[in-house]
């Protein structure tokens, strides 16, 4: 028994690893890796992010013995007065389950780059940058994983932060490629500053919670949450609205999801594992963490309700109106995240996760099979346009991720196509497919917690199965519609692999949390307090099973029956819909929105501090100052006549005054 | 004879010395006018030396004189290099470095 124990504390003690391992391969890459060839980097990078998954998994199984888990100091970082903070990782059954996700996805989508980058790298004429992605890659893992290990506020920070960077970096891999040289670079930039707003709110919240609570340290903090409720109530509803601030901003929530459809600019890996598995998630995660908090604020948590099931349903409606194959999944993406942060609103935290969990499976599989499609694309582009000169950018019908350029793809890319259909039939919400069990948790909490938001999540997951519906029909069915179409040629093993692990997590990801089962919600209650059990109510889920199938069989009444004649034919919804359609298509006129009311007159603010005030106002004031000194010298210097007589007159002048003065005084 | 001649005359040598430092422009008729302006010092000094029957000021008025010497001869030597140069012992003309 002692002899059992020492063995689980001293796997308890490997939990840095998951942090350093991928560190490691950074370093390895970094200064080996031009010798290594990019098999060597791949094989390198891989084999970081999938010993951190083993050393996940070391650790899940450590905890199914001691479920209670550890909190492991490293070091001590800061220690200021009171404040006494260390870099400490705290190893309990959430923090691991995240662990896993992040790594475990992360592993396959690392195998998964070195085929798409290969290609990528070459299509795009630069094949060193090859490095450079895995390098950024794991750094990602590496803030991420120090993200869901912190045991403090700030640390987690950090990795907020750090992810943060990576996102900037990875999106704008190809930063002087894009919309005129300089789309990527402002897709990166536009969700660099974005998420500092969002930052901004959560370094208030840390701020709060340092002032009032006087530690950051998670124990110590929730430990403390029903004394301070007891006495100011109104400070945890401050503190956890601009935590939610930062929620909105890293999980692209209403208002600060603007960012995430650009991010679809980076490499497809990195919109698969950063965009839309891990990164994002991070603000659910963080939400999940400070349950006690968000507990403690019913207010807020009627808010966060609130925001979730609005962004569920107005990124659905937009996903509607998307060609973009990668627009399609983003706006999708926002939607499920919506449907997570609803979750933890409604106090299902475990529905929440179980979401995230699998929600983070078939994303990373439609993003990675997109990626496929795109390659299959860009192949076919190259070999139908042989005779002519280079691509002209900017015109759709090029486009190698324009869903009006596919078409009959699934005779092409069988293997894509088949990992895609399970990725879609999944995010719909499809028996027996991972994303139906997660869904159906969440319904049934909005069911017993808020009949309107049950409503706003019910519609939003008929949107789900239409526009997932209407994809798939749009890329796959049909007819090819353009040349690129009819020679895309299937993608290699090393992309197809992953696909297929992912597809199998999709299937049987459900698993994780059955009815009658409720695996996960055991595993979390050592952690989280559950205040919601998972039920399975059959009503709500044969009703949303009907929901789904109802949008699938529309998707297939407009898309399926009459696929699109060619590339430039209207889409079928636009005659039924009119104008909604068009606004749907032009993201119902956001980023113009923010345009005019944010940054329009930002930037006028900035012009006016600029040029009246600091090139006026500011500037005036230093040259004016220089101006006056050297115009009194003009002045002053006319005594230096360079006479000599005029010199002698007015020494003799001064020693007659001074005469006077001596003379008189006595 | 009375204090009031050697002072007086003191005063107007002096006075004599100043007017032509400011209102001469040859630099050999200033110099003269120092040397008048320094002998009127020293008339004073012996004056008051004989005056109070005290050596002191005797002794101040070699001193005097040494310094005025060795005034002259660095004044003098300016004096040449300035007319090497500029062909003309104007002192007005020595205003290069006005501002």
């Amino acid at each position: 028994m002692l002899l059992q124990e020492a063995v689980m504390n001293s796997t308890f003690q490997l939990v840095p690893l998951v942090v350093l391992l991928p560190l490691l391969g950074i370093l390895l890459n970094w200064l080996f890796g031009k010798r290594l060839g990019e098999k060597g980097i791949g094989a390198i990078a891989s084999l970081a992010t999938g010993g951190s998954f083993v050393v996940s998994v070391l650790l899940a199984l450590a905890l199914l013995q001691n479920h209670e888990g550890a909190q492991i100091p490293l070091f001590t970082w800061i220690s200021i007065g009171t404040l006494d903070l260390s870099w400490a990782f705290r190893v309990d059954t959430l923090s691991v389950t995240m662990m896993l996700v992040v790594s475990g996805v992360g592993s396959l989508i690392h195998i998964y780059s070195i085929g798409y980058m290969h290609e990528d790298v070459r299509h795009q004429g630069e094949p060193e940058r090859f490095r450079r992605f895995f390098i950024f890659l794991n750094l990602f893992i590496a803030a991420m994983m120090i993200l869901v290990s912190a045991d403090n506020f700030l640390m987690l920070f950090v990795g907020w932060e750090g992810v943060g960077l990576c996102s900037y970096l990875l999106i704008g891999f190809w930063f002087e490629k894009g919309e005129g040289g300089l789309g990527n670079a402002k897709a990166a930039k536009k969700a660099f500053i974005v998420n500092r707003i969002g930052d901004f709110g959560l370094l208030i919240a840390i701020f709060l919670i340092f002032w009032n609570f006087g530690t950051l340290n998670f124990n110590e903090v929730f430990a403390m949450v029903p004394a301070v409720a007891g006495s100011q109530p109104e400070i945890l509803m401050v503190i956890t609205l601009f935590m939610l601030l930062g929620v909105t901003g890293k999980s692209a929530q209403i208002p600060l999801y603007v960012w995430l459809p650009d991010a679809m600019a980076g490499p497809t890996p990195v919109s698969a594992l950063i965009h839309a598995a891990t990164m994002v998630t991070a603000g659910v995660y963080l939400m999940v963490r400070s349950q006690v908090m968000y507990m403690a604020a019913p207010a807020t948590q009627e808010v966060v309700a609130w925001v979730g099931a609005l962004t569920a349903l107005f990124a659905g409606l937009i996903a509607l109106g998307q060609f973009d194959i990668k627009k399609v999944l983003a706006y999708s993406t926002i939607s499920q995240l919506g449907f997570m942060v609803a979750a933890v609103g409604l106090g299902a935290e475990v529905a929440a996760m179980f979401h995230l969990i699998t929600h983070a499976f078939f994303k990373a599989l439609l993003f990675l099979s997109a990626g496929s499609v795109i390659l299959g694309m860009e192949h076919g582009l190259e070999a139908g346009q042989k005779g002519h000169s280079g691509h002209t950018e900017g015109k759709h019908h090029d486009d190698p991720q324009d869903m009006r350029n596919m078409g009959a793809i699934r005779k092409k890319m069988p293997v894509t196509f088949v990992v895609y259909l399970i990725g879609a039939l999944a995010l719909a919400g499809i028996a027996p497919f991972a994303g139906f069990f997660s869904k159906d948790e969440i319904l049934v909490a909005a069911n017993q917690g808020n009949t309107a938001i049950f409503v706003i999540l019910v519609a939003a997951a008929f949107l789900t199965a239409f526009y997932m519906g209407r994809q798939v029909l749009m890329v796959f069915f049909g007819d090819a519609r353009t040349n690129a179409a009819k020679h895309a040629k299937e993608s290699s093993l090393l992309v197809t692999i992953p696909l297929m692990i992912l597809a199998l997590l999709s299937v049987f990801g459900g698993a994780l949390n059955l009815p009658g089962l409720h695996t996960l919600e055991h595993w979390l209650e050592e952690t989280l307090i559950i205040t919601h059990p998972a039920e399975f109510i059959v009503p709500i889920a044969v009703g949303s099973l009907v929901v789904a199938l109802v949008a699938i069989l529309l998707a297939y009444l407009f898309y399926g029956r009459k696929p699109l004649a060619d590339s430039k034919a209207a889409d079928p919804l636009a005659k039924r819909l009119g104008i909604l359609f068009r606004w749907m298509n032009q993201k119902f006129m956001v980023d113009e929105f923010y345009q005019a009311v944010v940054i329009g007159p930002y930037h006028k603010l900035a012009d006016f501090f600029a040029n009246p005030i600091d090139q006026g106002l500011i500037d005036g004031v230093v040259n004016g100052l220089g101006t006056l000194t050297t115009s009194f010298a003009g002045v002053l210097r006319k005594l230096q006549t360079g006479f000599a007589r005029t010199y002698a007159l007015s020494i003799f002048a001064g020693l007659i005054l001074i005469l006077v003065y001596v003379l008189t005084r006595i | 004879m009375p204090l009031e001649y050697f002072l007086g005359l003191s005063a107007i040598m002096f006075t004599i010395g100043v007017l032509g430092v400011i209102l001469r422009r040859n630099a050999l008729v200033i110099f003269m006018s120092l040397e008048l302006m320094f002998n009127a010092a020293n008339l004073v000094f012996v004056t008051y030396a004989t005056y109070y029957q005290i050596l002191t000021g005797q002794i101040f008025v070699f001193f005097v004189m040494a310094v005025a010497a060795a005034e002259v001869a660095v004044g003098l030597a300016l004096m040449v290099a300035i007319f090497r140069t500029k062909h003309s012992i104007d002192i007005d003309q020595m205003s290069s470095l006005k501002g």
